[in-house]
């Protein structure tokens, strides 16, 4: 860079008393003028503020400032409002470097000298840094404007409608047959006790004629690549091998089929088909054939149900279909998955008949379920007289694998607590809790009425639970409250199992780059600020696969990550970061280390006329450096933290003399 | 008193957003280290760690994300296997492996941010300026 000497603006804050209490801001200040190249260095009480950030304008123009450099708080804090600024003043915004002194150092030292001696080492380091930056310039990338949500329960359902009704083109795909998610198996939802169903079906049908939405059941997701604005993904949707147009739902070829299994809606409690219907209000509305257990796919030969089908419905000869998606932004809503009761041994579910989950009771107690909303001891038929809940089943319970509350079973506890006194009045109910947790509108009013009900709570979670010769079920268990040891006999226990991220969960995620939280779950961009978005830009998130929640608080989530979508997706254009690798062909030798440890595919060695050459996919690569710490030849580098501009720091901090 | 010069490689998501959180929370620590952000810890080359103390760093941080935090996916992976190699490497220039150091912290981390920083500069301190080529 034979360029001529650059002219560099240094400001150093005091944020008010932040940085002004500790380090001795003029001083910094006044040393920074010394430095090569710096041509104005001022000290200013908010360099956020607006004359502050004018101050620097003003500067980059009358003194023809072509670097920047704000000593203040962290780039993380305000990188993006200096940057602004410069570009603002017509300075590329890349020619611009913020030095931390606020939280990396006047809010951790005290040492009123030492502090200032750091800020000064830190200044010198962004001047040696600032020297030697380049402009980079932001590319521009069209916005292909329709959407693609994945998974089809209520979190979903509920962004699509809002991206839909926004009038953005939105794809949902769902890898089951139905959409609906687990809202569709619950009976009543608290604490108002509606019918689940009767309010989600609805919106389940829209989902299916909006003319804005093409809905993808029983599919999923191959491959995703691309960025924000840009994205493309393969879809393979399973064959259903009935024909939708054709099938009138009549039922004749589930009557015919011999092929009997576990109704997975239904919790197992129910029977249906190889060819069958998923509930009755699924969304698409027409059978399936389940291939997996088909006589004829499977053995061969038995075709019934197309014998028999007076609607020509079913077509053996049907494939799996792969699509390509082209969308601008993603929403990811695959929710949860119930926790596997029969892992904890020690209450026997799968073992003994009359211990059931809460995602059973839903099945039990529901008019569409095994006993036709009779709740019954599934050992013998009876009614229980004496039912038992437990709570925090696999949550809150570091040796299952999750310390984590799961936020909503205690109140599903209390529903079905509830819905059991109105069907037994007289029945002994008992609830074994760790903490009832109810924060939610009307949650505790909720809880409240259980009690007055004659819902008995007692604080303690049982050991384990034992089996007599009758299926009755023995519980002990410590009222901590009271210190007294309960003995109790109960005809049926209801586990509240808690929520888990989706075992598929891993795969998808790695396929978009996601980052989890410990917990398994989405991690949001921001706990508290950005809810609703990923570390990936374009990839927004709602419902359950970010944590559990209830449906009043995932519908207002899908509401938060439409808005972020359409926000992406009404713009004609995005700004691509130009902060990627380059490679320098003349140094490259093809040995292919920086394509093998590149986690993106972003860099790949290629066939030119020079031999074997590394090139960069520039939409692809994200920037994190790994190939150009990888290179032998010093052939890549990343934009911004070149291996100059780092190196440059390093010697800075240790050699004040020779810096720059 | 002898103060070593450490140099700190921090990655943008994750320990440099630990080390503003520990200014948030005004947690104290040594004013002893520079800090230098990459975007990923897989970003810091052997070459400068090793510049770092040519130049006479007493000792060097590299901290990066959890293992599976990593922003972008696997590259503290990656940090860690370069980072066993440099120090047999250091150990070959005679240099006391101990003034490298690589360590994960969560943007959740403030604490224990400062406590790197802490025992690192208590650590240098017992070990002596760096004398290249010296034995050490
Ligand atoms: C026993 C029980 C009782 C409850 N009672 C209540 C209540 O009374 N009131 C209340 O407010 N809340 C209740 N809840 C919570 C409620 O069920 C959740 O808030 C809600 O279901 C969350 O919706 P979701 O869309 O995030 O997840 P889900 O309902 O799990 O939907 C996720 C959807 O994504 C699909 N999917 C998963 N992976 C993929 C993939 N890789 N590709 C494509 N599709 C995929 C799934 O098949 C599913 O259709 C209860 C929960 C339980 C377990
Ligand atoms: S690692 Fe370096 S030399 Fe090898 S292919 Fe990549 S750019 Fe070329
Ligand atoms: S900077 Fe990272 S994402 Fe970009 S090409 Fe290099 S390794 Fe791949
Ligand atoms: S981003 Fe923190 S180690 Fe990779």
């Amino acid at each position: 860079m034979s360029k001529s000497e650059p002219r560099i603006g240094v400001y150093v804050c005091h944020c008010g008393l932040n940085i002004g209490a500790v380090v001795d801001v003029a001083a910094v200040a006044q040393y920074a003028q010394t430095l090569p190249g710096v041509v104005v260095s001022r000290e200013s009480t908010y360099t956020c503020s607006d004359n502050g950030q004018r101050s620097i304008q003003e500067d980059i123009e009358n003194h023809n400032l072509s670097r920047v450099v704000v000593a203040s708080c962290s780039p993380r804090m305000h990188g993006d409002t200096f940057m602004k600024t410069c570009e603002t003043a017509g300075l590329n915004p890349y020619l611009f470097e913020m030095v931390n002194i606020r939280e990396q150092c006047s809010w951790v030292h005290t040492d009123k000298e030492q502090a200032t001696e750091k800020a000064k080492d830190l200044v010198r380091m962004a001047v040696a840094k600032v020297r030697l930056l380049e402009p980079l310039e932001k590319q521009k990338s069209a916005v292909n404007k329709a959407a693609l949500v994945i998974g089809g329960g209520v979190a979903g359902i509920f962004s699509a409608l809002y991206l839909a009704n926004a009038g953005i083109k939105t794809y949902v795909v769902e890898k089951k047959p139905s959409i609906g998610g687990h809202m569709a198996q619950l009976d009543k939802t608290f604490p108002t006790l509606d019918c689940s169903l009767c309010i989600l079906s609805p919106r389940m049908a829209d989902i299916g004629k909006h003319e804005n939405i093409e809905l993808i059941t029983y599919a999923d997701i191959e491959n995703i690549s691309g960025y924000a604005g840009n994205f493309q993904v393969t879809v393979k949707s399973n064959p259903r091998y009935v024909i939708k147009e054709n099938c009138r739902l009549c039922g004749v070829c589930a009557e015919k089929c011999p092929i009997s299994l576990p109704d997975e809606f239904n919790m197992g409690l129910k029977k249906r088909k190889a060819v069958y219907i998923p509930f009755p209000q699924a969304v698409p509305n027409y059978y399936l054939i389940d291939a997996g257990h088909c006589l004829h796919i499977t053995k061969g030969g038995c075709m019934l149900c197309q014998k028999n089908c007076p609607n020509d419905a079913i077509d053996f000869e049907e494939t799996e279909a792969v699509r390509e998606l082209n969308v601008g932004a993603i929403i990811v809503a695959t929710g949860f998955e119930l926790y596997d009761a029969t892992q904890k041994k020690e209450y026997g579910y799968g073992r003994y008949p009359n211990v059931i989950t809460n995602m059973d009771f839903e099945r039990w107690v529901s008019a569409d379920g095994p006993t036709h909303g009779k709740v019954v001891r599934p050992s013998d038929g009876a009614p229980p007289q004496r039912i038992g809940f437990i709570q925090c089943v696999g949550s809150r319970d570091e040796k299952e694998g999750a310390v984590y509350c799961s936020r909503i079973c205690c109140m599903a506890t209390v529903k079905q607590a509830t819905m059991l006194r109105e069907k037994y009045p007289s029945a002994e109910i008992y609830v074994y809790y760790t903490d009832m947790r109810t924060p939610g509108k009307g949650f505790e009013e909720f809880y409240q009425r259980g009690r007055e009900h004659g819902i008995v709570f007692i604080r303690g979670k049982p050991g384990e639970i034992e089996e007599d010769d009758n299926h009755n079920l023995l519980i002990v268990s410590e009222d901590t409250d009271s210190g007294l040891i309960l003995r109790n006999t109960l005809d049926l226990v209801v586990l509240a199992c808690g929520l888990r991220p989706p075992e598929a969960l891993e795969e998808l995620a790695q396929k978009l780059h996601l980052s989890r939280s410990p917990d398994g779950f989405i991690m949001e961009a921001h706990p508290k600020l950005r809810p609703a978005e990923t570390s990936i830009s374009g990839v927004f998130l709602t419902g359950c696969v970010q944590f559990p929640k209830d449906i009043p608080d995932t519908v207002a989530q899908s509401g938060g990550a439409a808005a972020m979508a359409a926000a992406l997706l009404t713009k004609d254009e995005i700004e691509l970061e130009p902060v990627r690798a380059a490679v320098d062909e003349e140094l490259c030798i093809g040995c292919g280390l920086c394509e093998e440890n590149c986690d993106y595919g972003a860099i790949e060695v290629k066939k030119t006329e020079e031999g074997m050459k590394a090139q960069v996919i520039e939409v692809a690569c994200q920037g994190c450096g790994v190939c150009a710490a990888s290179c032998p030849q010093k052939a890549v580098t990343v934009r911004h933290f070149t291996d100059g501009q780092l190196l440059a720091q390093v010697t800075a901090a240790l050699e004040p003399e020779v810096i720059v | 008193m002898y103060e070593p010069k450490i140099i700190g490689f921090l990655c943008n998501w994750c320990s440099y957003a630990a080390a503003d959180l520990a200014g948030t929370s005004r947690i104290q620590y040594p004013s002893n280290m520079r800090a230098i952000r990459v975007m990923c810890s897989s970003r810091v080359d052997p070459e400068h760690v090793l510049r770092a103390f040519v130049n006479g760093a007493d000792g060097v941080l590299i901290a990066g994300c959890h293992p599976g935090d990593c922003h972008y996916i696997s590259g503290n992976y990656k940090t860690e296997r370069k980072y066993v190699l440099l120090r047999e490497m250091l150990e070959q220039f005679g240099i006391d492996p101990r003034r490298l150091r690589l360590e994960w912290c969560s943007s959740a981390e403030g604490g224990k941010f400062a406590q790197v920083v802490t025992e690192m500069t208590e650590e240098l301190k017992t070990l002596g300026p760096i004398e290249l080529g010296a034995g050490d």
